[in-house]
């Protein structure tokens, strides 16, 4: 399995043993993340968020200094020459002179597989725009099997903004390699995608259903998302359906005693915070699996384990 | 047959579509960009009695022989056409439409979020998932065009 010089672009670009494998990687990362390493001393990092963002951006920085590298870049776009009218190919083959990786969220979708294109150095998707989250994703598979022991066999259930959410969309393609079913609850409105929900039927069970209550006592595992009030182009469509969910502790009370509450976060009122204090609740931890996780990443693409 | 060549009369120069499914005529008409307000002789016959497909439409331009580019388009649509560039009332060329497997620089990518929509230096580039009907895929962002949508931009 070769890692050196990849791009991670979307996680349909890796096959199961190759997700297998990183998640053995971030195993072996959860000790040095807590001692520090030099693993990654004399390499660069480029962050480059042209869209807001805290956690993605301080967890790829914070993976890269554990390992002894360092890390360049910006975080809006508004003090670029984006702003001037650069491209976004340009901006691409101006930095990766200065840096050995570049960590890219950008608004549009397809941003990350053009930069690739465009770049000599590897590139990691941060996120593009409602497309795509593969680091998440992976993330996200760490944390289910650190919480479950397993993957395979579980009964997942997705909720909220299926349709705009990337890390839904990332999950789901990487969830359709392993033996789940999958349950997808959203408003009529925020749907799984239509490419998503073509591929991933294909090869695992998948229940869409807009009531979260029937399906609660079922699963292991429940991953709520936020409705992402900044992608509707109409308020009145946002309004709608806001608030459409929200798990408190009277709805977990028909659930499973080891259900896996997860959250990409940041939460709204999704998740009411006294489902905080549960066993359920691992959106903390999925934070700490963030960087364990990008950590496992930049060592394999930068070639410092193998 | 007499009947058919009597409806549709030969060209002197210019291009024949023939074996277009039938129904797509019109489609294929907006796809050129003929309006039938400038220009020669156009000539459309649906639903015509073929050998090969039952029933066929028909689409014969006078004075413009299509290019590469144009071939490529009227395969999105009908892929089972053929083409035929008259010169002096006799066929000089004769090709049957292949749609590639990739489409580069054809048509747009209908998510108006696409990286392609933008002033970046590429092609919008998409891969053929399926011919008829009509199903591709964007290559940068993944969003699955049908025939509707790629008409809408002709």
């Amino acid at each position: 399995m070769k890692f050196k010089g990849r791009d991670i672009i979307s996680i349909k670009d890796f096959t199961r043993a190759e997700i297998d494998y990183i998640l053995e990687i971030a195993q072996a990362m959860e000790a040095l993340a807590k001692t520090g390493s030099n693993m990654l001393r004399g390499k660069i990092l480029a962050t480059l968020f042209f869209e807001a963002s805290t956690r993605t951006r301080l967890s790829f920085e914070s993976a890269m200094h554990k390992l002894g590298g360092s890390t360049i870049g910006f975080a809006e776009a508004k003090i670029t020459s984006v702003k001037k009218g650069e491209n976004l190919a340009d901006t691409i083959r101006v930095v990766e002179n200065y840096a050995d990786v570049i960590a890219l969220r950008h608004p549009l979708e397809g941003s990350a597989r053009l930069a690739a294109e465009f770049a000599q150095i590897p590139i990691i998707n941060g996120g593009s725009g409602a497309e795509e989250h593969p680091t998440q994703a992976l993330l996200d598979l760490y944390t289910i099997l650190k919480e479950m022991g397993r993957i395979d066999g579980l009964n997942i259930a997705l909720v909220g903004d299926l349709r705009y959410g990337r890390t839904v969309h990332s999950l789901s393609y990487a969830l359709s390699l392993y033996n789940v079913k999958l349950y997808l609850v959203s408003p009529e409105l925020l749907r799984m995608r239509r490419e998503v929900l073509d591929t991933i039927k294909e090869k695992i069970r998948v229940v869409q259903k807009a009531a979260i209550e029937e399906v609660l006592p079922k699963i292991d595992v429940l991953y709520v998302t936020r409705i992402q009030k900044e992608r509707f182009a109409d308020m009145a469509e946002y309004a709608k359906v806001k608030g459409a969910y929200r798990i408190g502790l009277d709805l977990l009370e028909n659930a499973k005693k080891d259900l896996v509450i997860m959250h990409p976060l940041p939460r709204v009122d999704e998740i009411a915070d006294e489902v905080d204090e549960t066993p359920h609740a691992k959106y903390f931890q999925q934070v700490w699996n963030g960087v364990v996780m990008r950590m496992a990443l930049l060592a394999l693409i930068l070639g410092a384990t193998e | 047959m007499a009947e058919t060549t009597l409806r549709v009369s030969k060209i002197k120069n210019g291009t024949v579509i023939d074996h277009i499914t039938n129904g797509h005529a019109l489609d294929v008409v907006k796809i050129l960009g003929i309006t039938g307000r400038t220009g020669g002789i156009v000539t459309v016959a649906m639903n015509v009695p073929s050998k090969r497909l039952e029933v066929k439409d028909i689409v014969k331009i006078e004075g413009r022989e299509l290019n590469s580019k144009e071939v490529d388009k009227i395969a999105l649509l009908a892929p089972h056409a053929s083409i035929n560039i008259i010169r002096d009332y006799v066929v000089v060329e004769k090709q049957v439409v292949k749609l590639p497997a990739v489409l580069k620089g054809i048509v747009k990518c209908a998510n108006p979020a696409c990286i392609s929509n933008s002033e970046e230096p590429v092609q919008p580039t998409f891969y053929v998932e399926r011919g008829e009907p009509l199903k591709v895929k964007c290559h940068y962002c993944g969003y699955i065009m049908e025939k509707q949508d790629v008409l809408k931009q002709f």
